[in-house]
């Protein structure tokens, strides 16, 4: 894992004391970070790689993890769903068994923390513990629940509004709710291997191996192949262009082999790609960090047209790699987008494939585009600004003004 | 008596209403009953996010009613409001209700956004801290003015300013009371709402210089 230090070439001195001075003012204060897995998904990603920074910070970081056997698991997973929108028939049984893993849970761990950060549904009803052990408690919803099912929403809410503040990662994702909500969004670490500059040689090699042409302009989408990530709208975006631009297209990403709906609209795909030897459809197994990172950083632009998405940070991903990003205005793309300054913002295929035309045929205005989007994301969207506002989350328990002098 | 100039620098900690507007006039009932602290929000966000953009740094109404809902002549006089002239957030406030109010008994068009892309209204929090930077002289002053962060200077000139209700930004007061009241009236007369942060730094330095040199 990186070191803090290691951060100050990519965002500055200055920053990186200013994460210093701030975590001075957390001292005495533990922080007891509960979740419901140590790897693999999202939350344990970010939690391995911030906990060993807060602690270099001399922050007291702690971190556990619930235990739940599959049939948790398995309600947890339509609770997800149905957060999501999706229906799902969740009975009084599975929120019982719900609770009661959470109460197991309570009675064995040690609540240590001067503040507990729970992370995600899962564990939410640790909550009942906080008679008996006081403490600040904040919750932290990773989760995009722009619809979710009222059922499980109403039920959550049950805990939700025990707790201290409860933090979500666009302003589209908060609820009515009776404390506090603040808006932290997800970051990149721009020393992993999906953002870390790569070597040339291991660039031209993974172009190499899918025998991309690197002398061309390559368009590149990457999304798992579903329909609400548009792959049908980008190859159309693409035909519109090819006739007055030459380019390749890429359309590279994962998805799970056991999902019938991913397999038939990477079919689609192929059949609407039909023999374009221009186009690229690349299906990635897990774990293809560098292929990915290798693939953006080739590009000439960079798409994500998504009809649905939740903060969909593989835009910032992209800007960080110095790329013209065209995007569609959903989910927590325009946090990251401000359309014809750091990006472009489009609603349809007619729009996308007129400013892709356009940052094709002027690459002095992509350029521009790409120096103002790389910046945007160093300021707002790296793992250091994600630290800092943890930092000011767990400072602000302690202060209840709008301005206050540390 | 101490002439030192202390450096602080802050951060802001975003806070979600649950206020949202579909249309200008759900835009002007939630203008009308959020904390001041949500106007100061979205009236410097965008100074605070892309402080590297030039020369156009908008607000966020302003942002939301020409790219959004495509209003075009309402974002302009949302554009055009002059954040510079105001000396607190309550009459910044009345400035965007009055266009609002103005616009919506004039032509009544409401026009509603698609789902999904409604007005958020936030607001912050601010924690100031003090920096370990400290000038003694004008000639430290200008050595520090290089090196603190972005935040560091945005908290001396506008923070203080608008948000704070100092009469005049932190520098310019500082200057004036060590006696280099022109260079304190040249800062002080720059519209830094129209300048990225980067471009601010420099020219504070630059007329410190040139003074210097004169």
């Amino acid at each position: 894992m990186p070191e803090i230090r290691e951060y100050i070439p990519i965002v500055g001195q200055s920053v990186i004391d200013e994460l210093f001075f701030l975590a001075e003012k957390l001292e005495g204060k533990t922080v007891q970070n509960i979740n419901s897995t140590a790897v693999g998904g999202g939350v344990a990603e970010i939690l391995t790689r911030m906990i060993p920074l807060l602690r270099e910070l001399a922050v007291d970081a702690q971190w556990d993890v619930i235990k739940g056997d599959g049939k948790f698991f398995s309600i947890t997973k339509k609770f997800h769903n149905a957060l999501h929108g999706v229906d799902v028939v969740i009975t009084d049984e599975d929120f019982s068994y719900f609770v009661e893993v959470n109460h197991s849970n309570a009675e064995n761990m040690n609540f240590l923390g001067d503040i507990l950060f729970i992370h995600d549904p899962q564990p939410i009803a640790l909550i009942d513990k906080r008679k008996e052990v006081g403490k600040n408690w904040i919750w932290r919803c990773h989760i995009d629940f722009t619809k979710p099912k009222p059922d499980v929403m109403d039920f959550l809410k049950l805990y939700i509004r025990r707790y201290d503040c409860a933090v979500f990662s666009a302003p589209a994702f908060s609820r009515n709710l009776t404390i506090p909500q603040v808006l932290v969004s997800p970051s990149i670490d721009p020393l992993s291997d999906k953002n870390r500059e790569l070597p040339k040689d291991i660039i031209d090699s993974v172009l190499e191996r899918f025998d991309i042409d690197k002398e061309r302009p390559i368009i590149t989408q990457i999304s798992r192949f579903d329909y609400l990530k548009d792959p049908l709208g980008v190859i159309e975006v693409y035909k519109r262009v090819k006739k007055y631009a030459d380019c390749q297209l890429v359309l590279a990403g994962g998805g799970a082999t056991d999902d019938p709906e991913g397999l038939k609209v990477l079919e689609e795909v192929q059949s609407a790609a039909e023999d374009d030897p221009d186009i690229y459809i690349i299906f990635l197994p897990p774990s293809s960090d560098i292929e990915i990172n290798a693939l953006q950083s080739a590009s000439t632009v960079i798409l994500q047209k998504s009809l649905k998405e939740g903060f969909g940070l593989t835009v910032a991903e992209a800007l960080w790699k110095g790329k013209p990003v065209i995007a569609s205005a959903v989910g927590g793309i325009p946090l990251q987008i401000a359309h014809k300054y750091s990006g472009i913002l489009t609603y349809s295929i007619e729009g996308t494939a007129y400013y892709l035309k356009q940052l094709l045929q002027d690459p002095d205005y992509a350029r521009k585009l790409s120096v103002n989007g790389r910046e945007h994301i160093r300021n707002n969207f790296l793992i250091t600004r994600h630290i800092r506002d943890y930092l000011l989350l767990f400072l602000s328990l302690y202060y209840q003004d709008d301005v206050v002098e540390l | 008596m101490n002439f030192s100039f202390y450096f602080k620098t802050y951060f802001h900690l975003v806070k979600l209403l649950r206020i949202r507007a579909k249309n200008p006039r759900e835009l002007l009932t939630g203008i009308k009953k959020v904390p001041l602290s949500s106007i100061y929000y979205h009236t410097h966000r965008f100074l605070q996010q892309h402080h590297y953009l030039s020369p156009e740094p908008p607000n966020d109404f302003a942002y939301w009613l020409t790219n959004i809902l495509n209003l075009r002549d309402l974002g302009e006089q949302f554009y055009g409001v002059d954040t510079i002239h105001f000396h607190n957030l309550r009459e910044l406030r009345s400035a965007f209700i009055t266009i609002l109010e103005k616009y919506l008994s004039k032509s009544g068009r409401n026009t509603k956004c698609a789902e999904g892309y409604e007005f958020h209204f936030m607001s912050c929090t601010t924690f100031v801290l003090p920096t370990p930077y400290v000038a003694h002289n004008i000639g430290e002053f200008a050595e520090i003015i290089r090196k603190i962060s972005p935040n560091s200077l945005y908290y001396h000139i506008f923070e203080a300013r608008m948000r704070l209700e100092r009469d005049e930004n932190d520098f310019s007061a500082w200057l004036k009371g060590i006696g280099y009241a022109n260079i304190a009236q040249e800062v002080s007369r720059f519209d830094p709402y129209t300048i990225t942060l980067e471009g601010l730094r420099k020219k504070t330095i630059g007329i410190i210089e040139r003074n210097a040199r004169d």
